[in-house]
């Protein structure tokens, strides 16, 4: 079990999960990306079919102090559908890759979603009022006669149910000729980077028709490729850097004060292969799948096919720390090549900001978390170095119900509740996990399930 | 790590997800074709220097060099390793409409496919000649000069790409003994057929959907792109032994080492009669752009792919090809 500074160990218990039961799992359900807004009132999910699916949590209720409020469906559209470029004859398609959430100004709220080729800006707002008594006009629209008005009333605000719409407001297209992995809103809150496999372009929210790119490392000659960008985000608390990673383990970090294209990065992150562990398939397990900044912005997670590791954004030539999620897997990378799941890309997030709940001199709870097999997800505390293996599964449905940590043995004998390496289930994978800001709520994916979980409190 | 799988499996596993990648829902995924090129070279490297080991102990065995002409065959495939699935690859010959389409792609194929060129195969020569062991006419590609005619000009010089050669014996009724090359900026077709050679031009019909019965031109002049000419090859065949690093692969040596591919052919139609090279058609497939195959395989007889895999010659050719197949 984990510890949450001061000793108090997270116990994790099922509190939802959404989502189609059946078995057959329709290709559009499959969820690609999750999010929690800044206030964690709000969670989004994104799926293969271009929906989003938008989730609000109940306000609290102050006589049922044991548990959080649940998540609700808030709103669902259509973001993008799929599109052909008849140009390159290729088919665009409408999944989901990220959602990113504006910080909130006003009563609405607004979230950029992106596929392979174009970004979008969506405004989410609610309407619960509707004027009525209009002099000129009956209720049900029709114009009246003037000359039958004799008196003047003043219209009002009368209670509707609620509707919540969803208006694209933005679309940000045709500046990406690769596919689009990732999106990051500046610090700024006024411009937002977006990432292919090959450039950075730097867009400002109200500007369409333009975009900057901010580092190409597409080679004159592409026979001369040897990576590409697989991830890219903006320092959450200095607008002028940003961060990207590649498909060959490296993590470049940009000031873009320096230069209008940083092609030149900053700081170059990389740590030595370890040669004793070379294989045929050394490039791909240590291409980058994610990379994310810490809430303070001193240090950043990156994720490969087996680990995760934190960098000190003070020391570029290794991690400060590497978790193994799934070491086991080492030795069968073969199959996992044959079956495609060693490109699966998986994220990583962080625990919320800091919250000092117990007056206690001891270092903030810092738990870094991933996905893995057989709907297994993994977090690793960096301050007690535990780690816990959790399952996502409908087994353990009950309201309050802690989970079980699960292992997996790796070889040898298996002990009573352990699960054998060759009984893991590759096509359940958690590739998408995401931690409210605040609580410890967490949402994860399965491939076509929500699930939500929250800490036991008291 | 062991991996259960041989050098020549993943090889085979490799390309195999590389051709599935192009009927993908969304495009061509960069990223991963990348990754898996990077295995094609790992396993490349350890099949070829697994073939030097074999050849130095022979050559031990042999210092009078009699037997380099009659190099042990190609260890058969495993038969568990010959997916069943590429024995039903269709060639692409098949419907006009996703010919049209496939040309569009390739051309058109704007940034997303540009490959290029070829202009990587002598680059990647150059920087390591002794590690690959390419066939000579790769390194014809290299230097036999700007290719004619304008194209989207520009690039490097003699930017052909050379595509697989499915070289087979002159009996056996399945194997052509046609390599298509297409110059991807010119969009010249070069065929050799039979130590002749055609060429198309198709940057004049753009879609080029139609069987270009153009067979019988004229050999080209000298200097512009060409395959081998049988009459060279006369001379070189006995003192030049098989197109081995350190054999031939001199970087900006000569620049023209037919005899190698001859060499090579002929022990290979003697000893393989059978085999297809479905490798071979796969790099044609990618390389040769389509119109190149309509022209070509109609005017075979229909060969089906037998699920035989793993041609000397199409391990060999690995070399350059693959980063002009993730790029593709």
């Amino acid at each position: 079990f984990l510890g949450a500074g001061g000793g108090n160990d997270i116990q994790w218990c099922f509190s939802q999960v959404k989502g189609a039961v059946d078995d057959d799992v329709a290709e559009a359900d499959i969820i690609s990306t999750v999010e929690f807004n800044h206030s964690g009132e709000l969670l989004a999910t994104g799926d293969k079919g271009g929906r989003v699916v938008i989730f609000q949590q109940e306000q609290e209720n102050k006589t049922q102090s044991h548990s959080r409020g649940e998540y609700n469906v808030y709103s669902t559209f259509q973001s993008h559908e799929p599109e052909f470029d008849y140009l390159k004859s290729l088919e665009i398609e409408e999944k989901i890759n990220k959602i990113r959430w504006l910080p909130q100004k006003n009563a609405a709220q607004f979230l950029l979603s992106t596929n392979d080729k174009t970004i979008k800006l969506w405004k989410i707002s609610e309407r619960d009022k509707r004027p009525e008594g209009y002099n000129l006009k009956e209720e049900d629209g029709r114009y009246r006669d003037p000359t039958t008005v004799t008196t003047l009333r003043v219209p009002v605000f009368r209670p509707m149910d609620l509707m919540v719409e969803a208006s694209p407001r933005r679309i940000f297209a045709n500046a990406h000729t690769y596919h689009i992995n990732s999106i990051s809103i500046n610090s700024d809150y006024e411009t937002y980077l977006s990432a292919d496999d090959l450039r950075i372009n730097l867009w400002h929210l109200e500007i369409t028709d333009r975009s900057f790119n901010i580092v190409d490392i597409k080679p004159a000659n592409m026979e001369e490729l040897t990576e590409v960008i697989t991830a890219a985000e903006f320092h959450p608390n200095s607008c002028n850097t940003f961060v990207y990673s590649s498909s060959k383990g490296t993590i470049r970090l940009c000031d873009m004060r320096a230069s209008a294209l940083c092609d030149r990065h900053s700081k170059l992150f990389e740590e030595p292969e370890d040669p004793s562990n070379r294989s045929f398939f050394s490039e791909i397990i240590s291409s980058i799948s994610d990379v994310k900044f810490s809430h303070s912005g001193r240090y950043m997670m990156t994720r490969d096919y087996l680990s995760v590791k934190i960098w000190d954004l003070n020391m570029e030539n290794r991690p400060v720390e590497t978790y193994q999620v799934h070491e086991y897997l080492r030795s069968k990378l073969c199959s996992l090549y044959e079956n495609d799941c060693i490109f699966d890309k998986f994220e990583c997030c962080w625990n919320g900001s800091d919250r000092q709940r117990y007056f206690l001199p001891s270092p903030p709870c810092s738990i870094v978390m991933t996905g893995s097999y057989n709907n297994f997800f993994r977090m690793f505390d960096r301050n007690t170095k535990r780690d816990i293996t959790l399952e996502a599964s409908r087994e353990n449905n009950k309201p309050r119900t802690v989970l079980k940590p699960r292992k997996v043995c790796a070889s040898g004998k298996r002990k009573k509740d352990e699960i054998s390496v060759d009984s893991l289930d590759f096509n359940k994978k958690i590739l998408h996990t995401a931690w409210h800001p605040k609580e410890n709520i967490i949402a994860v994916a399965t491939t076509n399930n929500l699930y939500i979980f929250q800490d036991k409190m008291n | 790590m062991e991996c259960t799988l041989d050098a020549q499996s993943l090889i085979s596993i490799s390309l195999r997800k590389i051709h599935s990648s192009r009927t993908q829902r969304g495009g061509i995924k960069l990223h991963k074709n990348l990754l898996v090129s990077y295995v094609l070279r790992n396993a490349r490297q350890l099949y070829l220097s697994e073939r030097y080991a074999e050849l130095y102990r022979r050559q031990q065995h042999y210092p009078d060099g009699a037997p380099l002409l009659a190099m042990p065959a190609c260890p058969p495939p495993p038969a568990a390793a010959s997916p069943p699935e590429l024995a039903g690859l269709p060639l692409p010959a098949d419907t006009p409409e996703r010919e049209a389409r496939s040309c569009a792609a390739v051309r058109g194929g704007a940034e997303l496919l540009e490959v290029p060129v070829c202009a990587a195969v002598p680059a990647e020569l150059q920087r390591a000649p002794c590690r690959d062991s390419s066939p000579g006419f790769y390194r014809a590609a290299g230097s036999a000069g700007p290719g004619g005619g304008g194209g989207n000009g520009g690039a490097a010089p003699g930017p052909l790409y050379a595509a697989g050669c499915d070289f087979g014996g002159g009996g056996a009724p399945h194997c052509s003994s046609r390599t298509t090359v297409l110059d991807l900026d010119t969009h010249v077709v070069t065929t050799v057929e039979n130590g002749y050679l055609h060429q198309d031009c198709c940057s004049q019909c753009p879609c080029c959907c139609q069987p270009a019965p153009g067979l019988a031109s004229p050999p080209p002049a000298p200097g512009t792109k060409r395959k081998y000419y049988p009459g060279q090859e006369e001379e070189e065949e006995e003192g030049v032994e098989e197109g081995e690093p350190g054999g031939g692969g001199v970087a900006g040596g000569p620049p023209f080492a037919p005899c190698t591919k001859r060499a090579r052919f002929e022990e290979y139609s003697a000893e393989h009669p059978q085999d297809s090279s479905n490798i071979s058609n796969l790099i044609s497939i990618f390389g040769s752009g389509f119109t190149g195959l309509v022209s070509r395989q109609q005017a075979d007889t229909e060969q089906p792919l037998n699920g035989q895999l793993c041609s000397k010659q199409a391990l060999a050719s690995l070399g350059a090809w693959t980063r002009a197949i993730v790029a593709f």
